[in-house]
């Protein structure tokens, strides 16, 4: 592509050679794309494995390795990582078993879960990105709000629980709001330092258009901000799942979080860490399913 | 004689911060006919950027007024299409949706969206840039992103376009070369052209009336010359024509004997 574009630089009166000039780098493209042999192909996949995939895998073995040594002794707090298999194997086995009431598998508990997450966040977000915009855009707001959202956002999640639940007098919009007040800061804060961050030359241009308010908002100001509101999204979606589990420990009924709790209760120390590895795992996927949508909203300009 | 196009009269812009107030501009007045090339000229810090800030409604008069046919300019507007310095092309647009979205705005309730389209790609290829029209602005070099910031200019169809040193961040020879393709371009379409600059050649080479600034502060204007060149005009044989060395030696002069460039302190 290169060359395209520097042939294509010419003075003016060769632009009618265009076709021809850009024809001429075609021929060039044409050698890569030749089939490579499959043994090459075999090769790229092998170091693939060998540089990305060994060295989790090695690490994992080592760490499930030492846990094994150290909790196979008689008196050991905390089960080995073949008890928890042979224990909890029904649990790792079967995601998706329904016995009616609690007794349910792993998947209907996160399902559950992530369903109060999509609430709350889905408010988080959108309530985030205007409050971020009408601060980041006005600084009679920013001086009005922006020490209230300084303070607020120090609470932890937790502390919102008992206040939200004599507001709601139900665990279900309780544990959303939890979600929802734990990840609409970042939102918030990214936001409107975003807004604050677009360079003058772009609302000159929207001046000199005389885009309305509408369209400035859509046309400039979003994608403008896009990289900085999208860091504000990553950390909103880290923050609600870390919220999620501790509300749900305390509000009860199906989802991740009190099946934990109810593992506790039960003493079944190998459902609890297969929880928590399901937990990680999900979480993981959140944050990288948000740094995708950034990385295809923003056409690659946010690194993820 | 009729009415100027353009017109600027006793204008002064004062910038103050708290106590503090700066005098840019003082009695600035200046007549611009239709399809005239006026360029501004000056040392850096004498508010020429801020003098076309002005004539594009994005900084307001302290005083005196700026007429575009004798309607006073009190905000910006796509009759005085601007060519920012670092172009500000949108990045997250391709090259043809950074011109499509002045289309769209400025036609859309007069021209259908085939039309626009047509005009998009009319006002790419004037700057011959065609060829570019899916790629993003970081996929281009400086030269072509300030060719598209001309692009969306002239697609507004403005009174007057608006250059602030379109080509100060490009090498030479780049520089030549877009030089060339904006004296093409106002030879064809016959645009008002006001352009910010602060390199004698180009000044002499486009021009039709050179206006030289005097330092700021309070800055003003302190000469215009008429360059009485032939156009079409071709830069290799200007080098050696007597008249162009002369208003070249002239605005020289001015820059450096009269006004010299003073450090400030």
């Amino acid at each position: 592509m290169r060359t395209a574009t520097s042939l294509a630089e010419r003075p003016g009166m060769q632009a009618d050679t265009g076709p021809a000039v850009a024809a001429a780098p075609a021929t060039i493209v044409a050698f890569p794309s030749a089939r490579p042999p499959i043994g090459a192909k075999l090769k790229s996949l092998l170091g693939f494995v060998a540089e990305r995939l060994l060295p989790p895998a090695i690490v994992l073995l080592a760490v499930g390795v030492i846990w094994q040594l150290v909790c196979s002794e008689p008196g050991a707090s905390l089960p080995p990582p073949s008890q928890i298999l042979n224990d909890s194997w029904e649990l790792i086995a079967n995601p998706f078993y329904d016995r009616g009431g609690l007794d349910m598998g792993l998947f209907w508990h996160i399902l559950a879960s992530l369903k109060r997450v999509a609430i709350g966040y889905a408010f988080a977000a959108v309530v985030g990105v205007a409050l971020g915009t009408l601060v980041g855009q006005s600084r009679l707001a920013m001086r009005g709000l922006d020490p209230l959202f300084q303070v607020l956002r120090t609470v932890p999640p937790l502390a919102w629980l008992p206040l939200s639940l004599a507001a709601f007098r139900d665990g279900q919009p309780s544990a959303v709001f939890v979600i929802f007040i734990t990840s609409v800061w970042p939102i918030i804060i990214n936001t409107a330092v975003g807004i604050r961050n677009i360079p003058q030359d772009y609302r000159n241009v929207a001046r000199v258009l005389r885009l309305n308010p509408l369209e400035h908002f859509t046309r400039i100001m979003i994608p403008a901000a896009s990289p900085y509101i999208f860091s504000g999204l990553r950390i909103g979606i880290g923050l609600s799942w870390l919220a999620i589990v501790a509300a749900e420990m305390l509000i009860g009924g199906v989802g991740i979080g009190f099946f934990i709790w109810d593992a506790w209760n039960s003493s079944l120390i190998g459902d609890i860490i297969v929880a928590l590895v399901y937990v990680g795992i999900v979480g993981f996927c959140l944050d990288r399913l948000v740094a995708l949508a950034a990385h295809v909203i923003t056409h690659g300009t946010t690194s993820s | 004689m009729h009415k100027p196009y353009l017109s600027l009269s006793l204008v002064g812009k004062t910038f103050s911060r708290g106590a503090a107030t700066t005098e840019v501009l003082r009695d600035v007045s200046l007549d611009v006919a239709q399809g005239e090339y006026v360029s501004i000229i000056g040392h850096s810090g004498c508010g020429k950027s801020t003098l076309l800030n002005i004539i594009a409604g994005l900084t307001e008069v302290s005083s005196g007024a700026v007429l575009l046919e004798n309607r006073e300019v009190t905000e910006p507007g796509p009759d005085r299409a601007v060519v920012f310095q670092n172009h500000s092309l949108l990045p997250w647009l391709t090259v043809y949706d950074n011109v499509k979205l002045a289309v769209d705005k400025l036609f859309r309730g007069t021209k259908s969206a085939g039309e626009r389209h047509e005009w998009t790609m009319f006002s790419l290829e004037l700057v011959h840039m065609g060829h570019a029209k899916d790629k993003r602005p970081a996929e281009i070099s400086g030269g072509m992103k300030q060719r598209v910031g001309i692009a969306r200019a002239l697609a507004m169809e403005p009174k007057v376009l608006l250059l602030d040193e379109p080509f100060g961040a490009l090498d030479a020879l780049t520089r030549a070369h877009l030089q060339d393709q904006v004296m093409a371009i106002h030879a064809r379409l016959g645009n008002t052209v006001i352009m910010i600059t602060h390199d004698v050649d180009e000044a002499v080479l486009l021009s039709d009336r050179i206006v030289m600034m005097t330092n700021g502060p309070a800055a003003t204007i302190g000469e215009i010359l008429p360059v009485p060149l032939a156009r079409p005009r071709q830069r290799v044989q200007l080098a050696s024509d007597g008249a162009y060395l002369s208003c070249r030696a002239a605005v020289l002069r001015f820059l450096y004997e009269r006004n010299r460039f003073v450090e400030a302190a």
